[in-house]
C-alpha cells in the first residue's frame, strides 16, 4: 500500500467531519483473494492477521481480509463465529468494552488503526455504523442527523444536511413533515433509516452494518436492502448478517466465518473462506461453508 | 375423606380448611402493616390540621403579617420563615446540583468499574454522616474559615453556611439517583453516539444526561424536599433572627428551625397565646411544600419518561 498521498489522517489533532475528500487509493493491491475475472476495486480496509480477545477469551483468530472500494461485503457465520466482533475492530468499538484487546493490524487506506497515535473519534468520523436495533436517540428526528455534525463542528447548511442525509436513506418524504417530532415516534424500519441517514450524515467513507434488519420486518429489510444497493455508489459497505439470503441478494463478498470449540471449551471465531458472493454461494471452496449455506448447521 | 381411593370421580380436590385459615392469616398480618402506615400518616395530617386550625382561631389572621416571626409576641409571619428556608435550599441547591450531578456523571460515564466500586461508597458514607455533626461543622468551620474569610460582614449564623452544610448532605442523594438514571440509559445509545465520533463529554452531556433528564430532575426536586424539611443544619448554624432576610450573610429562623425552638423550649412557652400551636401551623405549611414537590417530581418523571 502507498503510505504517502493516499494516507487518510485519523490521528488527533485532526479537526472535524467536514466531507472527507476521497483520495484516490492509488495502491493496486495484491488481489490475494480468489477473485473473479475483473480486477477487483481498491481496498479501503484490510484486516492483517486480526485477533480478538476478551480478557482472556481468545474470540477471533488471525484474521486476514481485504474490503473493497465501493462495494457490499457480507459477514457470515454462525453464532458466536466473532463476526460482529470483527466489525467492531474496524471502527474501534472493540475500544468501549474494557476487557477488550486487539492484535494484527486493520489498515485503512494503509494507516494502521491500531497504532497508537490513533483517535478513535476520529476513526469513527471516516467509518460510521449501523446497529442491530434501531437505537435513536430520544430527540426530534431532525435533532438526531444533526447530532453527528454537531458535534464534528460542522458549519454549512445544516437544514440542507439533514435534507440530504434523509433523502439518501430514502426517508425523506415520510418524514419531511414532523422534522420535529419524536424520532421513537417512527416504525421499526423507519428508525433504522433513519439510523442510517444519521450515519451518512457525517459524510462517512465507509458504513458498518451489524445486522441492520434482524429488528425488521420482511418489506421493512426490503427497502433497507434498495437503500444499500443505492448507498454502494458513495459509501463502502460492510454487513454482518444472519441471514444467508441476505448475504446472497445485497453483497458483492462474502466472508464466511466459523467457530471453533477449544481443548478447555473456548469458542474462537476464525476466517473460513472469502470471495465473490456468487463463487461463495454456487461453488464454495470449503466443506464447511458449504454445510453452512446449504443449511446443515448454524 | 377416602384416602385410600384415588379413582378420579371421588378425588378431593378441595383445599385443605387450616391451609386455606393459615393463608387468610397471613395475607391480613400483610395487609395490617401496610394499613397501619397508612393510618399513621393520615392522623398526624389530622392532627397537624386540627392543631393549625386552633391556632388559626386563637390568632387574629393579621398577626400573619406581623413584622417577624416571633410567637412569644404574638407575631406570626409565616412568610420570613419561607423566604428563609427558600434562600437555604437555594445556596444548597446551587452546591448540590453541580457537585451531585459532576459525581453522577463521573460515576456512570467515566469511572473504571474498579474506580466505582470504591468511589461510590464512600459517596454513601457522606450521607451517613448526622446532620447534627454537619451542623457543627457548618458552624465551627464553614462560618469562621470560610464564609467570614470571603464576606467578614457575616454575622456568626448565617445562611450561607447553613446552605452550604444543607448541600454537602444532599450530594450524595443528587448524585445516587441521577446516577441511577443515567446508568439505565441503554448502552446502544451511548454505542450510537460514539459510533459517529462523540467524544465522551458529547456522549454524556448531550446524549446521556438528556436521556435520563426525567430521573435527574427527580433528583433535583428530592434535593430540594429534603433540603427544605433539614433541621439540625439550620437549627445549630442558621441563627434565631424572626427578620425577614433575603441576604446570605444574615442568619435567620427557618421554619424548621422556627418549629425545633419552639419544640425544644416548649415547656418556657406553654403560657404564651398561641406559640405552641404555632408549632403545627408551620408544620402544616411545611408538609404541604415537601409533598407538592414530591407529587411534582412523580410527575415529572412520568411526563418525560422516555421508552428509549
Amino acid at each position: 500500500m502507498n503510505e504517502g498521498e493516499s494516507r487518510v489522517d485519523v490521528t488527533r489533532e485532526n479537526e472535524g467531519t467536514g466531507a472527507m475528500t476521497e483520495e484516490p487509493t492509488t495502491a493496486d493491491h495484491d488481489d490475494a483473494v480468489a477473485g473473479g475475472d475483473v480486477p477487483a476495486p481498491a481496498v479501503v480496509l484490510e484486516l492483517d492477521r486480526l485477533n480478538v480477545f476478551y480478557g482472556d477469551f481468545h474470540a477471533v483468530r488471525d484474521v486476514s481480509l481485504p474490503i473493497h472500494e465501493h462495494e457490499i461485503t457480507a459477514l457470515i457465520g454462525p453464532s458466536g463465529c466473532g463476526k460482529s466482533t470483527v466489525l467492531r475492530c474496524f471502527n474501534r468499538m472493540n475500544d468501549l468494552i474494557e476487557t477488550a484487546r486487539v492484535e494484527g493490524a486493520v489498515n485503512y487506506h494503509g494507516v494502521d488503526l491500531y497504532a497508537p497515535d490513533i483517535d478513535p473519534v476520529q476513526v469513527r468520523r471516516h467509518i460510521g455504523m449501523v446497529f442491530q436495533k434501531p437505537n435513536p436517540f430520544p430527540k426530534s428526528i431532525y435533532d438526531n442527523i444533526a447530532y453527528g455534525p454537531r458535534i464534528g463542528g460542522f458549519s454549512g447548511n445544516l437544514d440542507d444536511l439533514v435534507e440530504e442525509s434523509l433523502t439518501r436513506a430514502a426517508l425523506f418524504d415520510e418524514v419531511k413533515d414532523k422534522l420535529q417530532e419524536s424520532a421513537f415516534a417512527l416504525s421499526g424500519g423507519q428508525q433504522q433509516r433513519l439510523c442510517i441517514a444519521r450515519a451518512i450524515a457525517t459524510s462517512p467513507d465507509v458504513v458498518l452494518m451489524d445486522e441492520p434488519c434482524s429488528a425488521l420486518d420482511p418489506i421493512a429489510t426490503l427497502r433497507i436492502e434498495e437503500l444499500m444497493q443505492e448507498l454502494k455508489d458513495d459509501y463502502t459497505i460492510v454487513i454482518v448478517t444472519h441471514n444467508m439470503q441476505q448475504a446472497a441478494r445485497v453483497s458483492d463478498r462474502t466472508a464466511f466465518f466459523n467457530v471453533q470449540v477449544g481443548e478447555t471449551g473456548q469458542r474462537t471465531g476464525h476466517l473460513v473462506e472469502y470471495d465473490e458472493t456468487g463463487k461463495i454461494f454456487t461453488n464454495p471452496g470449503e466443506r464447511a461453508t458449504e454445510e453452512y449455506i446449504t443449511g446443515r448447521f448454524g | 375423606m377416602a384416602l385410600t381411593d384415588t379413582s378420579p370421580q371421588t378425588m378431593d380436590l378441595t383445599g385443605d380448611p387450616k391451609r386455606l385459615a393459615r393463608e387468610a392469616r397471613v395475607r391480613r398480618v400483610f395487609l395490617a402493616a401496610s394499613v397501619i402506615s397508612i393510618v399513621v400518616s393520615v392522623a398526624i395530617i389530622l392532627s397537624l390540621v386540627g392543631e393549625a386550625w386552633n391556632f388559626l382561631t386563637k390568632i387574629e389572621l393579621g398577626d400573619l403579617n406581623e413584622n417577624g416571626w416571633f410567637p412569644r409576641r404574638g407575631r406570626f409571619q409565616i412568610l420570613a420563615l419561607i423566604v428563609h428556608t427558600l434562600v437555604i435550599s437555594a445556596i444548597a441547591m446551587a452546591v448540590a446540583a453541580p457537585l451531585g450531578l459532576g459525581a453522577a456523571i463521573y460515576l456512570s460515564e467515566y469511572a473504571r468499574p474498579n474506580v466505582r466500586r470504591v468511589l461510590k461508597p464512600s459517596l454513601e458514607v457522606l450521607a451517613g454522616i448526622p446532620s447534627v455533626v454537619l451542623g457543627f461543622f457548618a458552624l465551627t468551620f464553614i462560618t469562621p474559615n470560610v464564609v467570614k474569610n470571603l464576606f467578614s460582614s457575616a454575622s456568626q449564623s448565617n445562611f450561607l453556611a447553613a446552605g452550604i452544610a444543607v448541600g454537602v448532605l444532599i450530594v450524595p442523594l443528587v448524585a445516587s439517583v441521577s446516577e441511577d438514571a443515567m446508568r439505565a440509559v441503554p448502552t446502544a445509545m451511548r454505542e450510537a453516539s460514539y459510533g459517529l465520533g462523540a467524544k465522551r463529554w458529547h456522549t454524556s452531556l448531550r446524549v446521556v444526561v438528556p436521556a435520563a433528564i426525567s430521573g435527574i430532575v427527580a433528583a433535583m426536586i428530592l434535593a430540594v424536599s429534603r433540603a427544605i424539611g433539614e433541621t439540625m443544619i439550620v437549627a445549630l448554624a442558621a441563627g434565631t433572627n424572626g427578620i425577614m432576610t433575603l441576604s446570605p450573610l444574615d442568619g435567620g429562623l427557618t421554619m424548621t428551625g422556627a418549629m425545633a425552638q419552639l419544640a425544644i423550649g416548649s415547656d418556657q412557652v406553654a403560657g404564651a397565646v398561641a406559640a405552641f400551636q404555632s408549632l403545627f401551623f408551620v408544620g402544616l405549611v411545611l408538609f404541604f411544600m415537601t409533598f407538592a414537590l414530591n407529587v411534582l417530581s412523580e410527575r415529572v418523571v412520568r411526563r418525560f419518561r422516555n421508552k428509549y
